[in-house]
């Protein structure tokens, strides 16, 4: 390799470490803005507090009815999501003709990129007063809304991710079973859905990731009382919606500005988490399939 | 012609990781000869030509021993220029492969990553090159038309002709008809005949008409061995070895 | 009673239908909404005008403007790293531990929650390196956002390059370096292309990473430098719909802004993937 290829290797190595920097600057960041909290608050009490008032005198930082928030909006949103997402890609991977499938998979790709600020506004401005006036509420916005807008959201992206992973199932795996006097519902549930099972779960994994850290739709549709939900028609304040709706009056380097952060932390460590699983789940997936990992 | 040595291999052991893909190989390859590489798939034959314009230091996990002298310089030394040897020594693939450029830029590419742009300079020598190639006539007029829209076998002449417009001294034809049809191979048969008057030439072939149509010596391998190696003629002819004698015949492969 | 295999398949089939058919009918009727409700705000006026009357009238003009900016800014930012993040990964094969870790980061960082960004761009850009609430700052942030997506794109685009194409160039004499950028590059641009456009979908619609970094909520001129605050079409969907006191005027407005954007969005998506379809029918 001549001296001009091994300068342009070292310079495109440093540059290809960017992701890595900048993986770890937010760790960085996050840790040594959040930490102060969790040290005066202590670890526990500000994951198990069930009180947030973070601008009263003396302030209670417990983000416990913030992740009840999210969790709560997230499996809700799950229960829409996985039924119609996964079933949406079932329809296109095994009963949907060339045709067809060359029309749905961009379209569902493109309904994946609406911003979530529309549906945030979609919920806000329609779904919210329909809910409100159909189920008697006090408010339309709270997490039953909330769910069922992050569940809609989360169609496309899980139907891509289960459909990719439909799509690496051997084709000889299916005429095994049709050889065998199967027909095409029995080969899907016996053996494809088998087969393409761990592939399926990362995406449903990818999805609640995905799902907890969206921010704008929640802010704008689940109502924002930071309080313990008692039913999921009440409204609630997920950890996200938390961070977007308080920053901007939190002073910089104050105890609030720094418990936000450790929010941040803990949705971070959370999605990283399951990010992490998922990843391992395909990883194997694919080595059963045997495939490059 | 008096027989003069271009090329010569002495000791030459290869692996890939632990296997070993070429086994004490000597040989001498002559100038204004086509030297043809015959055997059965995976016996090294390819992987030995891509080792005299040093191709194999694209593959990692490699270990070369011995030497291949070039008109008694040692490619493999450390002071050997890479890119100096590769204008030396041209290449041309199994496949066609033409860059996605226009037929214009697939010839001048060579000289111009060497810092040729005298447009009156690329222009002769490109059309040099394919007339060399017996190309011109077909191309000539859509030198501008992109090279992927040529049939197989004007794609693989392209692919020589922009070989030969670096003006290089030894050939390496790395099947070069396997992708074709009888018609086009047969062209690319009579043009590897006629550049011998200039070039060097090595050709692999899985066809031993072919190598018995074109070169004048023959080298069998088997199992990464150089089992003969001499007169084409001979060796179709009058094998000495047994297995050489099976392989020409038919008996295996 | 014994269940007919047959008829489960059938019930089973129209089951999934039914599945599509729901996703299909609700992503479609909040397009159909926001296109209804958002064409009566659109005049000529609320292009190119700056916003009026508390945010009741005029237009959106800087908005437009900034959400540009910041995309462009993102960009110019993420587009470099993210090509020569995969030219190293495709063309230089480094060691494992390099790959694994290089790999392992782009995974993670691509699920990251993007308010998180924003927190990172806050503490890192606008308080750590002084650039304050500004276009640049928003830049970076929405950056680091979609470089995950290039990445992946470009590493897509360039490792579909055939080995023979590159074989071909080191064969004539080429370095290494040029065999990248006269063969390797022109030839993956068309797919590296397509990621970019991908990209710009999504910097222009992400709202979280730039709330603490680039935005301000009403402004009365347009963007003039890139050290200055800017409005943003997302975020100034946001702002009509919680902030002001005109809520009915504001969100006749907040509709045209959700229907630039997702227009926006749309019209550049459907271009990425209609080129990705065409490259894919060109490779096949």
């Amino acid at each position: 390799m001549g001296i001009t290829d091994k300068i342009y290797k070292y310079i495109f190595m440093v540059i290809a470490f960017s992701s890595f920097i900048f993986l770890t600057g937010i760790i960085i960041v996050l840790f040594k803005e959040g930490l102060p909290v969790l040290s005066s608050t202590g670890i526990f009490s500000f994951l198990f507090g069930k009180s947030w008032y973070p601008t009263a005198t003396p302030p209670e930082f417990g983000i416990f009815p913030l992740i009840m928030g999210s969790l709560i909006v997230t499996l809700g949103a799950m229960v829409v999501a996985v039924p119609v997402g996964i079933g949406s890609a079932l329809y296109i991977h095994e009963i949907a003709g060339e045709k067809q499938k060359m029309f749905l998979k961009p379209v569902v790709e493109l309904l994946g990129a609406i911003p979530s600020i529309i549906f945030g506004f979609f919920g806000m401005v329609i779904v919210a007063p329909f809910l409100q006036n159909l189920f008697n509420l006090s408010t339309g916005q709270c997490a039953f809304t909330g769910a069922l807008i992050l569940g809609v959201m989360a169609i496309p992206v899980l139907c891509s991710i289960a459909e990719d992973a439909l799509s690496v199932v051997p084709k000889s795996y299916r005429e095994a079973s049709f050889a065998l006097g199967a027909n095409r519902w029995q080969t899907l549930w016996k053996v494809i859905m088998p087969a393409a099972g761990s592939g399926v779960s990362t995406a449903i994994i990818l999805g609640i990731s995905r799902v907890m850290g969206e921010t704008m739709t929640v802010l704008l549709v689940t109502g924002g009382a930071a309080m313990m939900p008692k039913s999921i028609f009440d409204p609630v304040r997920p950890m996200t919606s938390t961070i977007a709706a308080e920053m901007g009056e939190a002073a910089v380097g104050g105890e609030h500005y720094h418990a936000l952060f450790a929010i941040g932390l803990v949705l971070f460590l959370i999605t990283l988490l399951m990010n992490m699983i998922a990843e391992y789940i395909s990883r194997k997936y694919r080595m059963k399939l045997g495939m490059d990992v | 012609m008096l027989e003069e040595i271009r090329i010569k291999v002495e000791n030459i052991n290869f692996f890939y990781g632990l296997k070993h893909a070429l086994v004490d190989l000597n040989m001498d390859i002559y100038k204004n000869r086509v030297t043809a590489m015959i055997g059965p798939s995976g016996c090294g034959k390819s992987t030995f030509i891509r080792l005299i314009n040093r191709m194999n230091d694209l593959v990692s996990h490699t270990t070369l021993k011995g030497r291949i002298l070039l008109d008694g310089k040692n490619i493999f030394d450390p002071d050997v220029d890479v890119v100096e040897l590769r204008r030396k020594v041209g290449m041309v693939f199994q496949k066609p492969n033409p860059f996605p450029k226009s037929i214009f830029e697939n010839l001048v590419y060579g000289l111009q990553i060497k810092g040729v742009t005298d447009k009156k300079v690329l222009n002769e020598k490109t059309e040099t090159a394919l007339r060399k190639a017996a190309l011109w006539e077909e191309v000539k007029d859509r030198l501008n038309d992109s090279a992927l829209r040529l049939s197989g076998g004007q794609q693989q002449r392209l692919c020589i002709a922009r070989c030969l417009v670096v003006e290089p001294e030894v050939i390496l034809f790395d099947e070069p008809c396997a992708s074709l049809d009888p018609i086009s191979t047969r062209k690319i048969e009579d043009l590897i005949v006629e550049l011998k008057k200039d070039y060097t030439i090595l050709v692999v072939t899985h066809n031993m008409q072919q190598a018995a149509r074109i070169s004048t010596k023959t080298a069998f391998f088997l199992l990464g061995e150089l089992i003969e190696f001499g007169n084409t003629e001979d060796i179709f002819t009058n094998p000495k070895d047994k297995r050489t004698e099976d392989y020409v015949s038919g008996r295996f492969g | 009673m014994k269940i007919n295999p047959e008829k489960t398949q059938k019930i089973g089939f129209v089951a999934l239908f039914i599945c599509i058919i729901i996703a299909l009918l609700v992503l479609g009727s909040i397009i159909y909404f926001v296109f209804s409700n958002g064409i009566t705000a659109f005049s000529w006026k609320f292009f190119t005008d700056i916003p009026r009357k508390s945010m009741t009238a005029g237009g959106v003009g800087p908005a437009i403007v900034g959400t540009l900016y910041l995309v462009l800014g993102s960009v110019l930012f993420a587009l470099p790293l993210g090509v020569i993040t995969a030219i190293y990964l495709c063309e230089y094969s480094p060691k494992n531990f390099t790959l694994n870790l290089i790999r392992m980061s782009i995974n993670n960082l691509a699920g990251v929650p993007s308010v998180v960004f924003g927190l990172f761009g806050l503490a890192v850009f606008v308080k750590l390196f002084g650039f304050h609430v500004s276009i640049l700052s928003g830049s970076l942030t929405l950056g680091i956002l979609i470089l995950p997506g290039i990445i992946s794109a470009s590493y897509e685009a360039i490792i579909a390059v055939p080995q023979s194409t590159r074989e071909a160039s080191y064969a004539l004499g080429a370095t290494q370096i040029q065999t990248i950028k006269k063969v390797v590059l022109p030839t993956a641009l068309p797919g590296i292309l397509t990621g970019m456009i991908l990209a710009v979908g999504r910097a222009a619609g992400e709202t979280a990473p730039i709330m603490f970094t680039a935005v301000t909520f009403y402004s009365r001129s347009f963007p003039s430098t890139i050290f200055g605050e800017t409005m943003a079409l997302p975020y100034h969907i946001y702002v009509l719909m919680t902030e002001g006191t005109h809520p009915e005027e504001q969100k006749v407005i907040a509709y045209g802004c959700a229907l630039i954007l997702l227009i926006l969005v749309l019209a550049v998506s459907s271009l990425a993937i209609y080129l990705r379809q065409s490259q894919r029918r060109k490779y096949a």
